[in-house]
């Protein structure tokens, strides 16, 4: 296996993605992992969280769809793309994409590619759990983006 | 036919539910079967709007023609990472 593809709502196994990702033929890992970050609302609320929903069965095909696209691209000897649902606490990792290649600039750009594609395709959902008030989901191209 | 619609993140809120079962006539598309959700929950009609549209997992256009069985997914503007 080649491509470790999963959606995860317990906590990301970064340590296992890590060794995973390692090959013979690798001279570069890039590991991006994204996280939650503190933010304060217009009225003054503290983040707290952020909750993660996913059409799982569809994300799973966009990720496999990412995979290959990234390897019709790139030189990749094995990636892993995980993704969190459920609550994400500050400071956790979301999203991870791990690739390997011959040469770390291949890795850099493919993993880059990866991330900057799954936002914009998966579909995938998060919400932002506040320390008073309503929860809101997030509109793509407000401040909590990226 | 019958097809199955699945709601998430503030479309499922709305709907107050994550499914729904849609009787249309043969030959319908994807513009009218999200007509046909507008009408069951009015209180989604807005957000309907402002979706991409997945028939059987993958993104779909709204003049897509739907089949008996067929799952359609509303997909509210996406923001994972």
């Amino acid at each position: 296996m080649n491509d470790w593809l999963e959606i995860f709502s317990t906590p990301l196994p970064v340590t296992e993605a890590t060794a995973f990702i390692a090959a013979p033929g690798a001279g570069g890992i890039a590991l991006f992992l994204g996280t939650t970050r503190a933010d304060t609302s217009a009225t003054g609320q503290s983040l707290i969280a952020l909750d993660y929903e996913a059409y799982e069965e569809m994300a799973l095909k966009q990720f496999a769809s990412l995979a290959e696209r990234a390897r019709r691209t790139w030189p990749v000897i094995k990636l892993a793309i995980h993704h969190r649902t459920g609550r994400v606490a500050l400071a956790e990792p979301s999203v991870l994409i791990a690739v390997s290649t011959p040469h770390r600039a291949d890795a850099f750009d493919a993993c880059r590619w990866l991330i900057d594609t799954l936002k914009s395709e998966a579909p995938i959902w998060k919400k932002e759990i506040w320390s008073d008030g309503p929860a809101t989901w997030v509109e793509p191209g407000t401040k909590a983006e990226n | 036919m019958t097809i199955k619609a699945k709601f998430f993140a503030i479309a499922r809120e709305k709907a107050g539910t994550a499914d729904a079962t849609l009787h249309l006539p043969d030959g319908s598309t994807v513009a009218i079967a999200t007509a046909m959700i507008a009408r069951q929950f009015p209180q989604l009609a807005a957000t309907t709007t402002r979706c991409a549209f997945a028939v059987n997992q993958e993104y779909a256009a709204p003049d897509r023609t739907l089949k008996d069985g067929d799952e359609l997914a509303l997909i509210p503007a996406v923001s994972g990472g």
